[in-house]
């Protein structure tokens, strides 16, 4: 794990939408690192902010959105020589020409609405190779081909020509990775790229990801909400929640060890197959709106395990291992002793019993 | 077994989208329902789960096959008296809160539509007191009858939905893909109100879904359907457990596990129609064992179930 280096690190992310209604204080001081070459999941349900968060890395907040505080450093290197940005002080034309598309590729979540239905696949494909890498249109058709195939589309060439309109759902995402990986990134960030998608489907595109960042040495942010898709992929998982990260770890310690009441609930409201119980675990309530901002813990009212100062005082991040790190007062030493709850428990010993068979 | 509360046999429903091409979204598919039990419907985009709960509540007039509700065919030209039972003992339950909803009109009036059209309430009071016990039922709060559809969150909109279903006093409910667009800690509570309500009232429901994991956790029989024909079906431990059919192994291996080490090293099973050799115009359903039934001729059964 030395040599790992760190290629993205967001320290301490702080935005605020303007609306009608009010300011929205959207992201309440975020801090996220990512190494090259790994995977890490962002995990949270919608309006937790974790679109934001990665939006704000490629610029492509909406207007009405204001950076309170914080940095986005993205290294890289450049002749040689390793060079350190701050994504958030750079001009929309210098993210455009330098940054987006380039360095930092996104997939979005709905391949029906990121494709334009006027343009062939083909060009689709070409138009990043031609304005970045500024290739001649053969070199660019050539090597669009050989993406297509490497996303797993048969008859590459007949293909090229075709609309997406013709093409079925993970058909077309798959053309949307292409587009996101045909300028070489360094960092592929997906935002929700199988939700749209059947089961069935999702498991092909999942594999196929994690395949192409074998193969081009890529660091890939997943933003989901299916804890099942965080499993299959992800080396590190964060678990955000009202606009901040309650809990952060590599993937055994959220799925084995977890130690965030919200991770609790997240883990036990998803029915895994053997699950026999009457009644489904659910989070009690809904989260919270962030145009009031809560006092405390954000997550204190859906808490049945709640404490006295959640309401008082918003929980720091407590260290549980070197890797792990979750920001409830149960972890503090003077909190009386709290256990997940039983049917959790036994779920996850369960799972750990599985897990020993494999390795 | 008492009488099935639904019996469909052999429903085909196809779309003639121009003189030389048809959709054949559903090609002969039976099953039965019984009263107060679950059944799940599951299959991939463009299977067919869809069509067949339209089909069932006569949105869609069926091309062929008949299907019977409490004894009465209600297939074909229904009389005023069928047409009214069926418009009050079956109700549906729809996918996207934020779509299914009259946007200009009160939750209170949204819900109490059905009251109102078939002139189930003799006072204003009482119309008052059905839609508010109503909403106390789905863990609302009476005076939310007064607010808009659009001051309610995706949970608590679904709630209004079922509701709405709920009004009438159903037999049947059809519930298609009504989770699929909430929150997964959204979708736990909506999934056991469900459950209570079905021990209340001894309703039944179709459960419509592609996520198999909530259809194995709510349902006691299961359908699995893939290009409109019903390929298995079973009980959910005759499924689960024993998978006969390569398109269910197919789905089953795709579901991914919460459980990162197994998941890891895991790859799911293809399954490729068009390559597979499979005819399912072929087919004709096999009994496995209890009431396992899959769609083979007789060579494949034969090899499957070695």
């Amino acid at each position: 794990m030395e040599a790992s280096k760190t290629i993205l690190r967001i320290k301490d992310l702080d935005i605020s939408f303007r609306t009608n209604a009010g300011v929205v204080h959207a992201i309440r001081g975020v801090n996220l690192d990512l190494q090259k070459g790994e995977t890490v999941a962002i995990v949270g349900e919608s309006g937790s902010g974790k679109s934001v968060t990665m939006k704000a890395a490629v610029g492509l907040l909406d207007s009405n959105a204001t950076v309170n505080r914080g940095e986005i450093l993205y290294t890289y290197e450049e002749n040689g020589r390793e060079v350190t940005v701050d994504l958030l002080k750079l001009t929309k034309k210098q993210l455009r020409t330098g940054y987006n598309g380039q360095r930092l590729a996104m997939v979005f979540q709905d391949p029906m609405t990121s494709l334009d239905p006027t343009m062939t696949i083909g060009k689709q494909i070409m138009e990043g190779m031609l304005l970045h890498k500024h290739m001649t249109k053969e070199q660019a058709k050539a090597r669009a081909i050989e993406l297509l195939q490497l996303v797993g589309i048969t008859d590459a060439e007949k293909r090229f020509r075709h609309y997406p309109h013709q093409l079925s759902g993970g058909m077309r995402q798959r053309v949307v990775i292409a587009i996101a990986l045909s300028a070489d990134p360094d960092i592929l960030i997906c935002d929700e790229p199988t939700t749209a998608l059947d089961v069935t489907i999702q498991a092909k595109i999942l594999e196929l990801i994690k395949d192409i960042q074998k193969k081009m040495d890529l660091s890939v942010i997943y933003i989901t909400h299916d804890l099942g898709v965080v499993a299959k992929v992800a080396d590190y998982v964060n678990v955000m929640y009202a606009g901040k990260i309650v809990e952060v770890g590599n993937v055994e310690e959220i799925f084995y060890d977890p130690r965030h009441p919200y991770t609790w609930g997240l883990l036990s409201a998803m029915p895994d197959l053997d699950t026999a119980d009457d009644r489904l675990y659910s989070i009690p309530g809904s989260p919270p709106n962030l145009l009031h901002e809560p006092v405390g813990d954000a997550f204190a009212a859906r808490n049945q395990f709640a404490l006295v100062i959640d309401k008082k005082a918003d929980p720091p991040l407590f260290k549980v291992s070197e890797t792990h790190y979750a920001a409830t007062w149960l972890l503090h030493p003077d909190a009386p002793a709290i256990e997940m709850p039983r049917e959790l428990r036994e779920r996850l010993e369960r799972a750990q019993k599985e897990a020993a068979k494999y390795q | 077994m008492s009488e099935p509360l639904l019996k469909v046999e052999n429903l085909v429903q196809h779309f003639p989208v121009s003189r030389s091409y048809t959709v054949k979204a559903v090609n002969g598919v039976s099953f039965e329902i019984y009263p107060g039990e679950t059944y799940g419907l599951v299959g991939e985009s463009g299977s067919g789960k869809t069509t067949i709960g339209r089909s069932i509540i006569r949105l869609y007039a069926p091309t062929g096959g008949r299907i019977t509700f409490q004894g009465r065919d209600i297939t074909g030209r229904m009389s005023r008296d069928t047409r009214g039972m069926l418009r009050t003992d079956m109700q549906m339950i729809f996918q996207d809160p934020m779509a299914s909803l009259n946007p200009r009109k009160k939750v209170g009036d949204i819900i109490g539509e059905g009251l109102d059209i078939h002139h189930r309430f003799s006072s204003r009071k009482e119309r008052e007191e059905k839609i508010s016990g109503l909403l106390r039922k789905v863990g609302l709060s009476p005076e939310h009858a007064a607010r808009y559809p659009h001051q309610f969150s995706g949970g608590q909109r679904q709630r209004v939905g079922i509701a709405r279903a709920l009004i009438m006093n159903p037999k049947l409910i059809i519930a298609d893909e009504c989770i699929s667009a909430l929150d997964v800690s959204i979708q736990a509570q909506v999934v056991n109100l469900m459950k209570d309500i079905q021990q209340e009232t001894q309703c039944a429901y179709l459960f419509i879904a592609h996520d198999l994991s909530m259809v194995k956790y709510i349902s006691d029989r299961i359908g699995v359907l893939h290009l409109g024909y019903l390929v298995e079906s079973g009980t959910k431990e005759e499924i689960f457990d024993n998978p006969i059919h390569p398109y269910t192994k197919s789905l089953l291996s795709a579901i991914p596990h919460p459980n990162p080490v197994v998941e890891k090293q895991r790859t799911a099973i293809s399954y490729n129609y068009a390559a597979s050799g499979i005819d399912y115009t072929a087919g004709t359903a096999h009994l496995v064992d209890g009431t396992h039934t899959v769609l083979a001729t007789d060579e494949e059964f034969a090899a499957w179930t070695r």
